[in-house]
């Protein structure tokens, strides 16, 4: 089955996030396609590469990336989410004059035309965190 | 940072968003209707559902501006340019906060629960925000 993942909520402050993180893995073990992640509203802190988690405690962010990397899964931070969260790449950061960019390079920033156009090519589209 | 991905020329879904959070505490209800309007520009078809605390969103004559919050009454109204007509409230959300007679900033199709249901049912993709 092809599923769009969206994750709606920031790592830490909602269990949502580690839950969509463990449902793609689950889905991937069983044999179904990730056809896109889509971090939208606070989802968006999912893709902070600045982001430091206590040593006892799961690197959510750096899981997300391990399994992108891993599965080559197309990956979107949504664009107005984003830039507003100051989660940026390089050329938001060198348009928009900030001092650094923190975008993790598994993921790609772009619009909600994403989302709707993985919606129309998904046989499901699993939400988190909404 | 522009979307440049060509609107999918032959999928069309049926694609349901409800909207169920006050106006202004939050950021949901813009994020909800910037999904609805991503929607409509890719040309799907789409019901935009406003129950429980949503429906004080379509409450006329608010003044978002007395705290530099953003006005959503206008982009309601251009749901329709848009090809959004399906838009719809839920009676018992109304009731329940003394709204079924307020002014509406634009025109709704006020259901029920059962109806509510068809729609849910009649769906490929539902969003809550």
């Amino acid at each position: 089955m092809k599923i769009t993942v969206v994750v709606h909520t920031a790592p830490w402050s909602h269990q949502a996030s580690a839950t969509a993180l463990r449902f793609c893995q689950a889905a991937l073990k069983a044999g179904h396609v990730i056809h896109r992640l889509f971090f939208y509203y606070d989802g968006v802190h999912n893709t902070s590469t600045l982001a430091v988690s206590a040593q006892d405690e799961i690197d959510i962010p750096a899981e997300w990336q391990r399994l992108i990397r891993e599965h080559e899964i197309d990956t979107v931070a949504c664009v107005s989410s984003a830039l507003k969260r100051g989660i940026l790449n390089d050329t938001e950061a060198a348009r928009y004059e900030r001092t650094a960019s923190n975008l993790s390079p598994a993921a790609e920033i772009s619009g909600l035309g994403q989302l709707i156009d993985a919606t129309t090519h998904s046989d499901r589209v699993v939400n988190f965190g909404a | 940072m522009t979307d440049t991905s060509a609107p999918p020329s032959a999928s069309h879904r049926r694609l349901t968003f409800i909207s169920r959070r006050a106006p202004f505490g939050e950021d949901y209800p813009r994020a909800c209707l910037d999904m609805v309007m991503a929607a409509a520009v890719f040309d799907q078809q789409v019901n935009y559902v406003f129950m429980d605390d949503g429906v004080h969103q379509l409450v006329s004559g608010q003044a978002p501006a007395a705290i530099g919050a953003k006005d959503l009454s206008a982009q309601f109204a251009a749901l329709s340019l848009y090809g959004v007509e399906n838009v719809f409230a839920d009676r018992q959300s109304l009731l329940e906060r003394g709204l079924e007679n307020a002014v509406l900033s634009i025109p709704v199709d006020v259901i029920d629960n059962a109806c509510l249901q068809r729609l849910i049912q009649d769906s490929d993709q539902v969003f809550v925000l």
